[in-house]
């Protein structure tokens, strides 16, 4: 191995309930393309947060060493100066101004404050070769393809005359032929004496073009290996996924299931805010009595599938056909898709899901006021019933129900939601992540919870990242990728292995 | 002793920023009172004060709940202007009777609000820039109606009693002669009504054990708000009683009052100011209700309108202007939060009740109107500081 451009030494870093990064080491040599592979929440993302100043010195421990200093980060200017330039999933691109002045943005061409916008096209013009990107410079960022914006990015990083190059998952949203050309672009800037460190869930890419992967999981450095001579899909799945999953997940008897009381045909939908199809022939089955999950990456669709068919909020244009209950539907808003007895707990209840500025029961009454109302005049006595019922059922530790909701942890807001979604009463239950970013006895109970709920009758489909609680919940496994589902799994058949293959597929 | 002043300490902290408003309304009513030698504080200086912040309180009601649910309406101003002088010509060019007209300039106002949220919730206009336009369009259509005429005089005196007129009284009698006996009778209602309320509610939430104040408190609270009411019927009484205009901005205030807090409507517009994806995942329909808070700002604007064309007994051509931003000012100096979810319709009239007093204080103090203008707005920044480092605070 090379001389390290970059050593990071037994990094740990906490978020309140949560250790993101428990003692990590990660050394990349220089000139290499390191890639950086784990299962989501695995730490890798925190990680590269932490190398690049996001999360600013002091607010994590352990040492990183870049060229062989030692670097105290406050930001990320900080360490853009010291050469490190970080390219997010979500381009960070301000899609009305050009190309160039987005190269250029935040470190501008100027002489006294004044911009040379000659000299900056000129400029630009040059990191737009050396990407390959053949695009007139003046063209909004607006109007160019994916692929074609994630060029500019890596443009603007080189501009600023870049030494470790990182980029977190930087084809996810790419096609193929996008895809090559990016991973082809890496190579030349390797030539050119670019460090890369790639975040990537899609292993046969890594498998082309790493010299060296790091796996993470739960936080740890599980192994560095060497890529250089090739290596196999089932050398990388194996350190990402193993873990024993005894006794995380509650026993529950599984019964036959009964009748079908979802069924979706033929799904498609089209976004118009992203100008492009996000579900291609999605065709899934839910019966009586099951719990159903749903895996795959972030990204993969399976929140766009869950919305599309819980009255389709985001506007998308659907084509398909649904079956509720034996009866065809046609869901325009959320309160249809509700009244048929739908139910759908988003994945991220801070954002979507609850009121923060509220109480705990008017969170948990919101979908069904009307249930505790009468002539329109919400009966407050009723609504604290309610919310008593469910805070004691759902064990929500909270002082009272009158408690606002952002004063709760994670697991207890999770909790929140989940009893205002049972409080419409639905048949059927879609949860997207029940359990992301609450600790583990949260997550045994919202199992427990999940086991009492099929036992009495209701259906739910589970969408999660985690495979091991794919494993330990479902009855049968739908596996989404780019859209479509990729597969269908019986529990009995279903590996993390297998799943993570038709995942990345 | 201590304890009580303990409680009463932790009582003020945890209550700051709703109690800040009374605390400030007192303030500056005390400040004027001082430097007027107690004119300010006369039956007929109070009296005409509650007449003159009827017209922007009512506004004041109803961009309360345009700002929870994040958006703004500009147009209210001249749109109460219009309607104003479409209810002169309906009443002297048309002879219509007085009900009738008020009804029609009522859904009106409906209507204009109903287009403004079509803009709004359909077109995904920025509610600025489409209240704007419809600034910009009632302002030219108050000048059109009003072109030929110039001032639409009304000589109906039905009318002008709702800006100008007071309840009627008891026949003479011996007992408190120039006292305005309904009006007292009145204050003694809501009060009594008031005690029983809060005692009730007192006791249910002990029932569900939850934080209540302490007895001591509660007491000191009942008989300091009784006192409050008794202490202002008893000057309005003094002078001649209880005005429409108040009768009307107290109706406004019950009803909105009760929608906002014990409702589903209420509750559903404060869930979308909370959190819009939420609300709209729990089935509410986002747009629906922009409907219904715009067109409630268009009937208040409406009946704001009628105020304030009665109270001049006539429509002019300049009627509205600046009232959509001292509705909004009210507003926020009482408590309502600029992110959405959260304000209070009350709160929101005593807002409008503490820009009338600076103005009518500071009139009687003979101030120049620039300064006038400087104070306010002095006023208004604190208020929203004060409310914003409040609010850390509590975090």
């Amino acid at each position: 191995m090379n001389i390290p451009i970059l050593e990071m030494k037994n990094i740990t870093k906490e978020f309140p309930g949560v250790t993101a990064l428990d003692n990590v080491g990660f050394c990349v040599a220089k000139n290499e393309i390191h890639c950086l592979v784990g299962e989501n929440g695995a730490g890798k993302s925190t990680l590269m947060k932490v190398l690049s100043g996001v999360y600013p010195y002091g607010d994590y421990s352990g040492d990183i060493i870049f060229e062989g200093e030692v670097q105290k980060f406050k930001g990320i200017s900080d360490s853009e100066k010291a050469g490190i330039a970080i390219i997010y999933q979500e381009l960070a691109l301000i899609p009305e101004m050009s190309v160039y002045e987005n190269i250029f943005l935040g470190h501008e061409v100027a002489h006294n404050y004044v911009v040379d916008w000659n000299e900056t096209i000129k400029l630009a013009n040059d990191m737009l070769k050396k990407v390959r990107l053949d695009v007139n410079p003046a063209v909004k960022v607006k109007d160019l393809g994916v692929g074609k914006q994630q060029l500019v990015e890596i443009a603007k990083a080189l501009s600023k005359d870049v030494k470790l190059l990182i980029l977190d998952e930087p084809t996810a949203a790419l096609n193929e032929d996008d895809s090559e050309n990016l991973l082809n672009l890496l190579r030349e800037l390797k030539q050119q004496g670019v460090t890369c460190i790639m975040i990537s869930h899609k292993l046969k890419e890594v498998i082309k073009i790493a010299d060296t992967v790091t796996v993470l999981r739960d936080g740890q450095t599980i192994c560095t290996l060497d890529a250089k001579d090739g290596i196999s899909e089932n050398e990388l799945i194996k350190p990402m996924v193993g873990r024993s999953i005894e006794n995380i997940y509650p026993h529950r008897d599984r019964r036959q299931p009964g009748d079908e009381v979802l069924s979706v045909k033929n799904w498609n939908a089209y976004d118009p805010a992203l100008g492009r199809t996000i579900l291609k022939n999605v065709n899934f089955t839910l019966r009586q009595g099951e719990i159903v999950g749903f895996a795959g990456l972030m990204g993969s669709g399976r929140t766009e599938l869950a919305l599309s068919i819980f009255g389709n909020p985001a506007g998308y244009k659907i084509d398909g056909e649904m079956v509720v209950n034996g009866e065809a539907v046609n869901f325009t808003h959320p309160g249809h898709a509700i009244k048929a007895g739908v139910a759908y707990v988003t994945e991220d209840r801070k954002r979507d899901g609850l009121i923060l500025i509220q109480d705990v029961k008017q969170n948990i009454t919101l979908a069904n006021l009307r249930e505790i109302a009468h002539r329109g005049v919400v009966n407050i006595h009723e609504e604290v019933n309610v919310a008593n019922e469910y805070r004691t059922s759902l064990n929500i530790k909270t002082p009272s129900v009158e408690q606002l909701v952002s004063n709760l942890s994670g697991g207890n807001q999770q909790k929140v939601s989940l009893g205002k979604w049972l409080f419409v009463k639905p048949d059927i239950l879609i949860l997207d992540e029940p359990t992301r970013g609450i600790d583990v006895g949260a997550k045994y109970e919202i199992y427990t919870i999940m086991n009492d709920l099929v036992q009495q009758g209701m259906s739910i489909i589970m969408i999660s990242s985690e495979l091991p609680e794919i494993l330990g919940m479902s009855d049968r496994v739908y596996i989404v990728s780019s859209g479509r589902i990729s597969g269908e799994l019986p529990i009995e058949e279903a590996t993390q292995e297998k799943i993570m293959q038709l995942a990345t597929n | 002793m201590a304890s009580f002043i303990t409680d009463m300490k932790k009582v003020l902290r945890q209550n700051i920023r709703e109690y800040g408003m009374y605390i400030a309304l007192l303030v500056i009513m005390a400040i004027f009172t001082i430097m007027t030698d107690g004119v300010f504080l006369s039956s007929r200086n109070i009296s005409n004060l509650m007449n003159q912040t009827g017209y922007i309180a009512v506004l004041a009601v109803g961009m309360t709940l345009v700002i929870v649910i994040r958006h703004i309406d500009l147009s209210v101003g001249f749109l109460a202007g219009f309607l104003g002088a479409v209810a002169a010509i309906l009443l002297v060019n048309l002879k219509l009777p007085v009900f009738a007209a008020i009804s029609m300039v009522l859904a009106l106002g409906v209507l204009a609000g109903m287009l403004t949220a079509f803009l709004v919730a359909q077109m995904k206009i920025p509610s600025f820039v489409a209240s704007l336009a419809g600034w910009l369009i009632y302002r030219g259509a108050l000048q059109l109606v009003t072109a030929s005429t110039g001032t639409i005089i009304i000589p109906n005196d039905s009318f002008n009693a709702i800006g100008n007129g007071f309840i009627p009284d008891f026949p003479e009698m011996a007992f408190l002669p120039g006292v305005h006996k309904v009006t007292l009778l009145l204050g003694l209602i809501v009060v009594v009504l008031f005690i029983f309320n809060e005692i009730n509610d007192r006791r249910k939430k002990q029932a569900y054990d939850f934080e209540v104040l302490t007895t001591e408190i509660f007491v000191l609270k009942l008989i300091f708000i009784s006192a409050l009411i008794g202490y202002i019927t008893w000057v309005l009484a003094g002078y001649r009683g209880l005005s429409w205009t108040v009768v009307v901005v107290l109706i406004v205030m019950v009803i909105y009052n009760y929608v906002t807090t014990k409702m589903v409507l209420g509750r559903h517009i404060y869930a979308i100011g909370g959190n819009p994806e939420a609300a709209e995942l729990s089935g509410i329909s986002v747009k629906k209700l922009t409907y219904v808070v715009f067109g409630s700002m268009g009937m208040l604007s409406a009946l704001s309108g009628i105020l304030f064309t009665a109270r001049l007994q006539s429509a002019t051509t300049t009627a509205g202007t600046l009232f959509e931003m001292d509705a909004i000012a009210a507003a926020y100096v009482g408590g309502v939060s600029a992110a959405g979810g959260v304000g209070k319709v009350i709160g929101s009239i005593i807002g409008a009740l503490v820009m009338t007093s600076l103005t009518s204080g500071m009139n009687l103090m003979g101030i120049d109107i620039s300064f006038q203008y400087i104070v306010r707005g002095a006023v208004l920044a604190a208020a929203v500081i004060f409310d914003v480092i409040t609010r850390n605070r509590a975090k």
